[in-house]
């Protein structure tokens, strides 16, 4: 049995249609409708705001202070979402060809800092990337070993240990955005690579390629819906990531979410904040928009 | 143990080989350690999470006796729950009516649903901030839970398009020959709901349940957005404290609240199998 008309069971429609349609479109609808709306408008007075259709505040996030900030989340949530990739993949692998007993715990293993407080996480990997944290301490004694060994061979001795400023840097905004994304990079290639014929791997290896050619001539094409799903689940939240650089990032690791707060909190210019929000909605979009074409290239040739 | 058994390591067995293992062992302390530090440091009679000064309780004590991160704590678990039960109706429906009906502009309806998945939360919360301000001015004074209203819609309206797929992935291996059986032993449409789909949907609504929670008691920047100064929740009181001061007492509520999500975990796992929710994701 197919897919039934509408028409033929209307009540029944009705019923199932009606509660999300009216909620989808009171509470998303409207909403989303309205920062459209005042992107095309101006402040008037404290609390007013005039909408004339002016296009100014398009034009000012053309201004290169914000293309700045535009490139420079791209170029941090593309880094971010390589890092996983490079990171998560033979995570991935490893869970695929676990045993039976092993997998589901490794998953939830993956799984588990997926449901864990957002900011409970960023402010727990804050705690150990501080001034006098582990992380710290570890470099230290890392630092204090090769100084051991460089005398031991009759050599002068390192310099003394100055803690390295961890946090509150772009290194901490990376480093954070991956340790709050590698699930989501994880679990989509674990669903491409679980659905892989074996029988393929097999082959490539008792034909003479090793593993590693065989992974990338093999596993990465087979793969590749999966790997790019995993991508865009990554690069999409990170690209508005507002509480990691936030809270770990310095003055200049402003990402474009912390801007688009600015204008809603301190600034207190709802429009160029509306027409910021629009511009990354558009962003997203245009990746999504890529993203469909890629996946039917391949069936229309 | 696996690690020392002596039967010779397949081809395919990846998992078996020792760099294999240093790598996932190296990915589960990166993202386990920080959160154990922080587990042991919620003990730590110092006011800094640097050194270790002795055992202690009074942390606990503290954060159980602030009265505003309690109340903190009670919002978000309200919100979360009711967040989940409407997500759950919305999400359920919603599912049905895209995988039983054809109608016109169904893809537009279907990319309407899903939309909230991909747009950025900052704009979401953006959008809910002048919804309430300028749309639907939702009164901050009104009794408890009501108050909540304003972040609860929210909440429901991120969370249920999370539901929707995950039914909708489940119902796509319903047998429709089921329904058919059902009409001609006489159900009508409410009894074939009921006792034919919702128990197939089962475990589908229970991960979506589960996910919803999570979503919602995660959730931060959109509720810091439509948050007033009355209705706090647990990640904007957490945010508000780790801003102004880091105190020990952070480290603490912040314990509880892992040691709640693992709670939630074992439960989801002893209703569903460890496999069926890992399959869900």
């Amino acid at each position: 049995m197919a897919e039934q008309d509408w028409k033929a069971n209307k009540r029944v429609f009705a019923a199932v249609s009606l509660p999300t349609l009216l909620w989808t479109l009171v509470f998303f609808v409207v909403p989303m409708a309205i920062v459209w709306f005042y992107s095309f408008g101006q402040n008037a007075g404290l609390n007013e705001i005039h909408v004339s259709g002016t296009l100014d505040n398009y034009k000012r996030a053309t201004e290169w202070l914000y293309l700045g900030i535009f490139g420079k989340s791209f170029a941090v949530a593309a880094l971010v979402t390589l890092i996983c990739l490079i990171v998560g993949f033979p995570v991935a692998m490893a869970i695929t060809f676990a045993s039976e007993k092993w997998r589901p715990w490794l998953l939830l293993g993956i799984m588990l800092p997926f449901w864990t407080n957002l900011l409970v996480r960023t402010y727990a990997l804050m705690i150990l990337l501080g001034q006098q944290g582990y992380a710290n301490k570890g470099l230290g004694a890392l630092w204090g070993g090769a100084s051991w060994v460089k005398t031991l061979v009759g050599l002068q001795p390192l310099p003394t240990w100055e803690p390295v400023p961890l946090l509150f840097n772009n290194f901490a905004v990376v480093f954070g955005l991956v340790y709050v994304h590698l699930p989501f990079m994880v679990l989509p290639l674990y669903a491409a690579l679980d659905r892989l014929d074996r029988s393929l791997i097999e082959a490539s290896l008792d034909l003479g390629a090793g593993h590693f050619r065989t992974i990338l001539r093999i596993v990465v094409p087979l793969a590749a819906p999966g790997i790019v799903a995993g991508v865009m689940i990554t690069l999409i939240p990170a690209l508005g990531a507002y509480l990691t650089p936030d809270l770990m990032g310095g003055t200049d690791s402003q990402m474009i979410a912390n801007v688009i707060e600015r204008q809603f909190k301190k600034a207190n210019d709802w429009p160029f904040g509306s027409a910021l929000s629009f511009i990354l909605i558009y962003a997203m979009f245009i990746l999504i928009a890529l993203q469909s074409m890629r996946r039917k290239a391949p069936e229309a040739s | 143990m696996a690690l020392f058994s002596r039967s010779p390591i397949a081809p395919l067995e990846y998992s078996r080989t020792l760099w294999m293992r240093l790598w996932v062992g190296a990915v589960m302390l990166f993202l386990y350690a920080p959160l154990i530090v922080l587990m042991i440091f919620s003990f730590n009679d110092s006011k800094r999470n640097v050194v270790w000064r002795g055992f202690t309780l009074k942390y606990y004590d503290k954060a159980l006796n602030n009265d505003a991160l309690i109340e903190a704590l009670v919002n978000s678990l309200t919100i979360a729950a009711l967040a989940t039960i409407f997500s759950l109706i919305l999400g359920a429906v919603a599912a049905v009516m895209l995988w039983r009906f054809r109608f016109p502009f169904k893809g537009a309806v279907d990319g309407t649903i899903s939309l909230p998945i991909i747009v950025p939360e900052i704009c979401m919360g953006v959008a809910f901030l002048m919804f309430f301000a300028k749309g639907l001015h939702w009164p901050t004074d009104l009794v408890w839970p009501l108050n909540l209203g304003a972040i609860t819609i929210a909440h429901i309206t991120f969370c249920f398009p999370f539901v929707t797929m995950v039914v909708r992935s489940r119902l796509a291996s319903f047998n429709r020959e089921q329904e058919e059986a059902a009409k001609d032993l006489g159900a009508g449409e409410w009894q074939m709901f009921r006792d034919v789909l919702i128990p197939h949907m089962r475990p589908a609504l229970v991960a979506g349940a589960l996910l919803s929670f999570t979503l919602s008691l995660d959730d931060f920047v959109i509720t810091y957005f439509t948050s007033g100064p009355e209705t706090i929740t647990f990640p904007v009181k957490v945010y508000s404290m780790l801003r102004f001061s880091v105190t020990p007492e952070v480290n603490a509520a912040s314990t509880i609240l892992i040691i709640l999500t693992v709670a939630l975990t074992a439960i989801a796992l002893k209703l569903q199998g460890v496999k069926a929710i890992a399959e869900t994701h």
